[in-house]
C-alpha cells in the first residue's frame, strides 16, 4: 500500500505552503483532484495584505493596525490572538514570497508596491497587477518542484480513514485509472478550499465543491461558523466571474441607474472601499429597490482611470470584460452583481491548524482558525493560506516525529476503500434515478434562493427541509454508462454527499444565530447582539445528526464597538 | 441556434484508434465552448472527458483545438466561431489519455529540465529586495503564462522531435534569467545551448500566435539566444586578454 508520513490534500496556496514548511526528511506527498496549477488559488486577483508601510500614505502602518482592521472587519467574531498572529507573521511571509521569486509590483522607491483595499486603514495590499494568486501559486509550485515533491494529481480524496481515534490516511479515486484505493499516512493536512459551487451564483471555479470540509465533518470533526458566507460585491453579470476589489482600490466607482455613487448612503467615509459585506448588501439593496439595471446589476465604472492605468494595474479585469462580457471597461461601465465568493467558516482548527482528530490538520479556506470571523477583508485570504499553510506543515511534521503508535491497519484500510467502491458500483448499476448534475442544480437553487445575502427564519427553515429532501434523492443517484476512468459523474456524486451535509450545516448555523453580524444578515434580527452571540458556532455530526455547541470569542485588547465606515 | 459538435473520441484501452463523434447541440443562450461541452456531457454522454476548472482563462486546464485553432474552451464563445459545425480535438504532440484529455507529462518534464525556480543569492529572505517596476515589467509577459500547453501542442519542432523542450519551458527559463534576483549564472542555464534547447526553435512563431495569454514565448527563446551569443563573445574576449 502507498504510504507516506504526511499527505497534503490540495495543491493550492495553503497546500503548497504546507509542503514548503514541512520537514524535508519526511516522506510527503500532495494529493490533488487537479494538477496543482489548476487550483482555484490562481484566480485570486487583487493581492495579499501585510503592514509593510511602503507607501507615503501608509508609513504609519503596523501589524497591530492590520490586526485591528481585520478584527473590526470580522465584526468582532475573529479570535483576536489568531488575527494578531497572522498580521504579525504577514511581513516576513511577504519577504519570503519575494525571496521565492514572486514578481510583486514595485513602488517608485523600488520597494514592494501596496494598494488600498476595502476595510483597511492604509494601502496595505501587495500585488502583482491583478494576477497575484496566479504568480504566487506558480512560484510556490516552482519551489515545490525544486524540493522534488511527490504529487498525485487528478486524484480525488473520498474520505478520511480514522483508526482508534487517530487519522491514519485517506481513500482516493484516481481519475486516470478509475481505481479507488487507500493511501496510508501518519498525518493528513487538508487544504481543500471552499464550497462556492453549492451556490448558483459564485466566483469560484467548477472544482470548488467543498467536499473536504464535508469529509472532516463526517469524520467527527466540528465545523465552525459555517453560516458566514462571503458574497463578493463585484462579479461580472451574468457569468459571475470575479472583478477584483482592486478595481475599486485603484479608484473605480459603483453607480446605480440614477447615476449616483450610492455608497455615499451606506458607508459615507469609506465609500466603495467599505468591507465586502457592507458593499454587497448595498448593491443588493439598490437592485431590490429598483435602482439597478434589468433588476439584476449595477455599474462599476472604471472609465475615469484611463486606459493606461487599467492596462498596467488591471489587465486581467480588462481581458475578462472583453472576453466574457463583450465590453471594454475603458469605454463602458462593467455590469456587476454580488456572488458567493468565500467561506469564513470551515473545519474547526486551533492556531496550530490542529483539529480535534489527532493527525488531522487543516489550513486555508477549508479551515476556520478563526481570523476572518463574520466577514473577511480583501487581501487577507491569500495571507491566511500562506501563514497557516506554513504552520500546518510545521505542526504536522512535529506530530509525525513525536508519534510512537503504529500505522494504520492495511486490512481495514482496504476494506474502507472497498466500501467506497461498492457505493460507486451501486450508482453505476442502477437502471435509472437522479443524475449528479440534476441533484447539484436542485441544491444550488435552494442555497441561492433561501440562504443568500438576506435571511429570514422562514426561508432558512424551508431550506433545511428542502436540503433533507435532496438527501433522500441522493439515495436514488445513478450514473449512465460504465466507464470509471476520468468520470466527472463519479467525482460529482462522491462530492455531492458531502455538499448536502455542509449546506445543512451552513443553513442550520444561520437559523440558530438570531442576530446580524458581518455577512450573516437576518432581516428578522437586524442588529448585532454581543450579549448573546459573541461566540463561535460549532456543529458536529453525532449519531447521524448535527449537534450544536458554542465557544466564546477570544478577546485580547480590541473591545467590540459599533462598526462604522 | 443548432450546432453540430464533432468531437475526437478515444479511450486507449478500448478503442483501436481515435474517431470523431457528432453531437447535436441547441442553445438560445450565449455559451462558452466549455459550457456547451458540459451540457453535452450531462445530457447526452456522461463518458465524454475533458479537463476544466476556473472557467476564466487562468487555470490552463482546457486548452484544445477548436475548428483548427488552439484556444481555451472556457474563453471561446460558440457564437463567435460563426459556424454551426464545431470540430474539437485534443492538443497535438501529446498522447491522448481519454477524449480531450492528453498526457501532459512530457510538457512538465521539459519544464523541470530548465530548473524553473528562482536561484536567490541569499539563502534566507532578508527585508526585501530593491527593484524597480521597469525591471519587473521585463518579465511581465512571461509570468502571465498559465502552462496550458497550447504552445507545446502547436509547436512544429516538438511535433518532429520530442526531445525539444518547447516554447513554455524555454520562456519560463528566460523569465528567471531576466529576473534581477536570480543568480543562477550563465554557466548553469547554458545547458539549453543545444538543438533540443534554445537553438531548436524554427522561428515560425506558432507559439506566439496560439498563446491565449499573449505571452509570446518566442520572445523568450530569442532572448536566450541573444544572451548565449553575448556570453560566448564575452568569454572569447576574456580568453583573448
Amino acid at each position: 500500500m502507498i504510504t507516506h508520513d504526511i499527505l497534503v490534500v490540495g495543491g493550492g496556496l495553503a497546500g503548497l505552503s504546507a509542503v514548503l514548511s514541512s520537514d524535508p526528511r519526511l516522506s510527503l506527498a500532495v494529493i490533488s483532484r487537479v494538477h496543482p496549477l489548476r487550483s482555484h488559488s490562481v484566480a485570486a486577483q487583487g493581492g495579499i495584505n501585510a503592514a509593510l508601510g511602503n507607501t507615503a500614505q501608509g508609513k504609519d502602518d503596523n501589524w497591530e493596525k492590520h490586526a485591528f482592521d481585520t478584527i473590526k472587519g470580522s465584526d468582532y467574531l475573529a479570535d483576536q490572538a489568531s488575527a494578531e498572529l497572522m498580521c504579525r507573521e504577514a511581513i516576513q511571509a511577504i519577504f519570503e514570497l519575494e525571496h521565492f521569486g514572486v514578481p510583486f509590483n514595485r513602488s517608485p522607491a523600488g520597494l514592494i508596491a501596496q494598494r488600498p483595499f476595502g476595510g483597511a486603514g492604509f494601502p496595505r495590499t501587495c500585488f502583482a497587477a491583478d494576477r497575484t494568486g496566479l504568480v504566487i501559486a506558480h512560484t510556490l509550485f516552482e519551489q515545490a518542484l525544486k524540493r522534488q515533491t511527490k504529487v498525485y494529481e487528478e486524484a480525488l480524496v473520498t474520505e478520511l480513514i480514522v483508526e482508534n481515534g487517530r487519522c491514519v490516511g485517506v481513500v482516493i479515486y484516481d481519475l486516470a485509472s478509475g481505481q479507488i484505493l487507500p493511501i496510508r499516512a501518519r498525518a493528513v493536512i487538508f487544504a481543500t478550499g471552499g464550497y462556492g459551487r453549492v451556490y448558483l451564483r459564485t466566483t469560484n471555479a467548477y472544482i470548488n465543491h467543498g467536499s473536504g470540509i464535508g469529509m472532516a465533518y463526517r469524520a467527527g470533526v466540528a465545523l465552525k461558523d459555517m453560516e458566514f458566507v462571503q458574497y463578493h460585491p463585484t462579479s461580472i453579470y451574468p457569468t459571475n466571474i470575479l472583478i477584483t476589489e482592486a478595481a475599486r482600490g485603484e479608484g473605480g466607482h459603483l453607480i446605480n441607474n440614477k447615476g449616483q455613487r450610492f455608497m455615499a448612503e451606506y458607508a459615507p467615509s469609506a465609500m466603495e472601499l467599505a468591507p465586502r459585506d457592507i458593499v454587497a448588501r448595498a448593491i443588493q439593496t439598490e437592485v431590490d429597490k429598483g435602482n439597478g439595471f434589468e433588476d439584476e446589476y449595477v455599474h462599476l465604472d472604471l472609465r475615469h482611470l484611463g486606459q493606461k492605468k487599467i492596462d498596467k494595474r488591471l489587465p486581467s479585469v480588462r481581458e475578462i470584460c472583453l472576453k466574457f462580457g463583450g465590453i471594454d471597461p475603458v469605454e463602458t461601465p462593467i455590469p456587476i452583481q454580488p456572488a458567493q465568493h468565500y467561506s469564513m467558516g470551515g473545519v474547526d482548527v486551533d492556531v496550530r491548524c490542529a483539529t480535534s482528530l489527532p493527525g488531522f490538520y487543516a489550513a486555508g479556506e477549508c479551515a476556520c482558525v478563526s481570523v476572518h470571523g463574520a466577514n473577511r477583508l480583501g487581501g487577507n485570504s491569500l495571507l491566511d493560506t500562506i501563514v497557516f499553510g506554513k504552520i500546518a506543515g510545521r505542526e504536522a511534521s512535529n506530530f509525525v516525529q513525536g508519534l510512537e503508535r503504529k500505522d494504520g491497519n492495511e486490512k481495514s484500510m482496504l476494506a474502507e476503500a472497498a466500501a467506497e467502491k461498492a457505493k460507486v458500483d451501486a450508482w453505476l448499476g442502477r437502471p435509472g434515478g437522479k443524475m449528479a448534475h440534476h441533484l447539484l442544480h436542485d441544491l444550488k437553487i435552494v442555497m441561492s434562493g433561501k440562504v443568500g445575502i438576506f435571511r429570514t427564519r422562514k426561508q432558512l427553515e424551508e431550506a433545511l427541509e428542502a436540503i433533507r429532501e435532496i438527501r433522500e434523492d441522493y439515495g436514488r443517484a445513478f450514473i449512465s454508462g460504465k466507464c470509471l476512468r476520468y468520470s466527472q459523474a463519479v467525482v460529482n456524486l462522491i462530492e455531492f454527499g458531502y455538499m448536502v451535509d455542509l449546506t445543512e450545516v451552513i443553513t442550520l448555523g444561520a437559523l440558530l444565530r438570531e442576530e446580524t453580524r458581518g455577512s450573516h444578515y437576518r432581516l428578522d434580527f437586524p442588529k448585532r447582539n454581543d450579549a448573546a452571540w459573541l461566540k463561535h458556532t460549532l456543529l458536529s455530526l453525532r449519531d447521524g445528526k448535527p449537534e450544536v455547541a458554542y465557544r466564546d470569542v477570544q478577546i485580547t485588547k480590541y473591545q467590540p464597538q459599533e462598526r462604522k465606515y | 441556434m443548432k450546432y453540430t459538435f464533432r468531437i475526437l473520441r478515444f479511450d486507449p484501452g478500448v478503442d483501436q484508434s481515435p474517431c470523431f463523434e457528432d453531437f447535436v447541440y441547441e442553445t438560445e443562450e450565449k455559451k462558452s465552448l466549455l459550457e456547451a461541452l458540459m451540457d453535452i456531457r450531462n445530457d447526452q454522454d456522461c463518458s465524454l472527458s475533458f479537463r476544466y476548472s476556473c472557467r476564466e482563462a487562468v487555470c490552463g486546464s482546457c486548452g484544445m483545438v477548436i475548428n483548427g485553432q488552439f484556444d481555451l474552451a472556457c474563453r471561446t464563445m460558440i457564437e463567435s466561431l460563426n459556424t454551426s459545425l464545431i470540430v474539437i480535438e485534443p492538443l497535438p504532440n501529446l498522447d491522448i489519455q481519454k477524449d480531450l484529455i492528453v498526457d501532459m507529462e512530457p510538457f512538465w518534464q521539459a519544464l523541470l529540465a530548465v530548473e524553473p525556480y528562482l536561484f536567490a543569492g541569499e539563502t534566507e529572505p532578508g527585508n526585501g529586495y530593491r527593484m524597480e517596476d521597469r525591471q519587473i515589467e521585463k518579465i511581465d509577459q512571461f509570468v502571465n503564462c498559465i502552462m496550458c500547453g497550447c504552445c507545446y501542442g502547436a509547436c512544429p519542432v516538438v511535433a518532429r522531435d520530442e526531445r525539444y523542450l518547447g516554447p513554455a519551458a524555454l520562456a519560463k527559463l528566460y523569465r528567471f534569467v531576466k529576473d534581477p534576483r536570480d543568480e543562477r549564472g550563465t554557466k548553469r542555464w547554458s545547458r539549453v545551448n543545444t538543438e533540443t534547447g534554445a537553438w531548436g526553435c524554427d522561428t515560425v512563431f506558432k507559439c506566439n500566435e496560439v498563446c491565449p495569454r499573449k505571452v509570446r514565448p518566442a520572445d523568450g527563446i530569442e532572448g536566450l539566444r541573444r544572451s548565449l551569443i553575448l556570453g560566448k563573445v564575452q568569454s572569447v574576449f576574456k580568453r583573448g586578454r
